[in-house]
């Protein structure tokens, strides 16, 4: 009977994010343009490493190919990281219209979650796959070291995702307070470009940030899949590198269904 | 056994006020006021299984902020509110599986998908039975003629089709309660009595509770039994249409088609209101002299062609409520 109701309770969420994904699906102008940005991004980002890999004569802790390879999965992924809130949950809680989320049988964190699941997916799924295409046979990307480093990959780019989905859903809680969500949202888009590895990979950092930047959450969301991918980081370390991720995730999901009960005791619903 | 409990209701909010003008904005900045708004001030009031109660009253009365305590939304400062035994903002998630909501201007359907795939998505959220689903699909596509609605998108959809589809959203998993704040605002004539007509319909026949805050006196005339009027968060009125109207309406109307046109002889209790033509419009106090009385002198002393007795719209009541109860 218990299993039962739970298998019921994950149709409800599975239904929430296919809904979302499909309506997503929609917005295919605005992949085509992400598309073509990220391309051109990805080929201004290529030429600054190469200039900097062809003007050092250290050794650096990446080659100059893996940072090449690093850099598209990037763009690949892009639409993957938590840089925005859910515009249509914003739109919800400034029209009032958010009283319909909180008359739900369901619990709102995990509702929202799955909401943000699809938010983090369907966007990067339409522009991911034309990109890498495009990467392997027009700029020589690498394929994964091994075939045990592309399924470290793939397991870690899935926590990854689950992970990108936990902060967003923290974000969108915020919105309960601020309304606008654009200040916190600015602020965690500045730590997500720069501690994730999306701006440069975490390994060219300076040896005394490596402690910092590896306890933080933020590496979870690119780092630590593309070096996966790359074997930078062995497949047999997966263990400890997903548990990291895991860490973090329980961590906002934590956080953010502390953070709704407390909004939903004092939110005035706008309007009436 | 009544399935709604209100007793006592407070809840006052908060509001930051601000000064005019760029140097208000400064003040503001250093020092907010805040002045409080007491939208609910205790509020009591019973409801039985199966009624169709209207409520009303001004903007800002404390209509919503009901419904929004009653849907679970809202925490009351004060106050005991039940439901079916249970209390909505503790037992939230249990409480609003018997509820279905239409809030007026918004739309519960997803934006960007056909009709039909927020239908399945409610289906899925709600766990309503595939049987039971299929069932109330069908009939509401019937009844409420949505058939051709289904595959459109919502944001293609008229007012009138979407807050149809809308309101057969709210259905589709058989609640118990059904809450409208301000469905039909914005409609126009046609779909309103449509609209009033499932929600009669829908009343009757599965014995669904229905609150209905509106501002239309239409709407309240046209389906519900009993009218609480709410003004500044107090309860003034709660009982049936017809007493409410004994209670406030003074003065009534005889309108008359006379044969001929010409002064016609009027009763001295009563009074002639206004000429047009043959018609004349008599308004009477039906304390002072009852309707009958006053057909039975009208037509012994003048030739009359037609006639009948016309009460005062339902606004001018409710209106005449609202100021009485400012005054007193």
């Amino acid at each position: 009977m218990l299993a039962s109701t739970k298998v019921m309770t994950l149709v409800s969420y599975w239904a929430v994010i296919s809904a979302r994904f499909r309506s997503l699906l929609q917005y295919r102008s605005a992949a085509l343009a992400g598309l073509v940005t990220q391309i051109v991004w990805g080929i201004i980002r290529v030429m600054i490493f190469q200039a900097f890999y062809s003007s050092t004569t250290t050794e650096q802790p990446m080659s100059g190919r893996e940072v090449e390879t690093y850099i598209w999965l990037g763009q690949a992924f892009l639409a993957a990281l938590p840089w925005n809130i859910d515009t249509d949950l914003r739109s919800l809680i400034r029209s009032g219209g958010i009283g319909y989320e909180l008359v739900r049988p369901v619990d709102l964190h995990t509702y929202w979650m799955s909401r943000a699941l699809a938010w983090r997916t369907a966007p990067m799924l339409m522009r991911s796959i034309p990109l890498l295409v495009f990467a392997f046979m027009v700029m020589g990307m690498a394929p994964p070291a091994t075939v045990a480093a592309g399924a470290a990959f793939m397991i870690s780019m899935c926590a990854a995702i689950v992970l990108s989905s936990a902060i967003t859903t923290f974000l969108n809680v915020t919105m309960l307070w601020t309304i606008a969500g654009d200040g916190i949202t600015q602020l965690t888009f500045g730590l997500v470009l720069i501690f994730s590895g999306m701006l440069v990979p975490l390994p060219l950092f300076p040896d005394w940030s490596q402690p910092l930047i590896n306890a933080m959450p933020f590496r979870g969301l690119v780092d630590t899949p593309y070096r996966l991918y790359l074997g930078h980081i062995p497949a047999s370390d997966l263990p400890q590198h997903l548990a990291h991720q895991l860490f973090w995730i329980l961590a906002f999901v934590v956080a953010g269904r502390i953070a709704l009960s407390r909004a939903l005791r004092r939110v005035v619903v706008q309007g009436g | 056994m009544p399935q709604i409990i209100v007793e006592n209701l407070v809840k006052h909010f908060r509001v930051s006020q601000r000064d005019t003008g760029v140097l208000g904005a400064l003040r503001g900045l250093a020092h907010r006021r805040y002045e409080t708004v007491k939208a609910l001030d205790g509020v009591t009031f019973e409801i039985g299984p199966g009624e169709l109660l209207g409520y009303v009253g001004p903007n800002g009365a404390g209509k919503s902020t009901t419904v929004k305590v009653m849907s679970g939304i809202l925490v009351p400062d004060y106050g005991r509110c039940e439901i079916l035994g249970l209390v909505p903002w503790k037992d939230r998630s249990r409480h609003v599986r018997h509820l279905g909501v239409v809030f007026g201007q918004r739309t519960q359907l997803w934006w960007d998908l056909p009709v039909i795939e927020s239908f399945d998505l409610l289906r899925d959220i709600y766990r309503v039975p595939r049987h039971e689903y299929v069932k109330n699909l069908d009939e509401f596509v019937a009844v409420m003629d949505i058939e051709s609605c289904l595959d459109t998108p919502v944001r293609q959809l008229s007012l009138g089709q979407r807050m149809r589809c809308d309101l057969a959203g709210a259905l589709l998993h058989s609640p118990k309660l059904l809450f409208l704040d301000e469905p039909t605002i914005g409609m126009d004539a046609v779909s309103k009595v449509a609209f009033r007509q499932f929600i009669k319909r829908f009343n009757r026949e599965r014995e669904t509770t229905v609150i209905l805050t509106t501002h239309d006196m239409n709407d309240i005339e046209a389906i519900c039994d009993r009218l609480m009027i709410i003004n500044s968060g107090k309860l003034l009125y709660d009982g049936g249409l017809d007493a409410l109207r004994q209670q406030m309406s003074f003065e009534r109307s005889l309108v008359v088609e006379m044969t001929d046109a010409g002064s016609p002889q009027v009763h001295p209790a009563a009074q002639l209101a206004m000429m047009n033509g043959r018609r004349v419009h008599i308004r009477f106090d039906p304390k002072q002299i009852s309707a009958a009385a006053l057909i039975s002198d009208f037509t012994a002393h003048n030739d009359v062609d037609d006639l009948f007795v016309e009460d005062p719209p339902i606004e001018e009541i409710i209106a005449r409520f609202y100021e009485g109860n400012d005054v007193g």
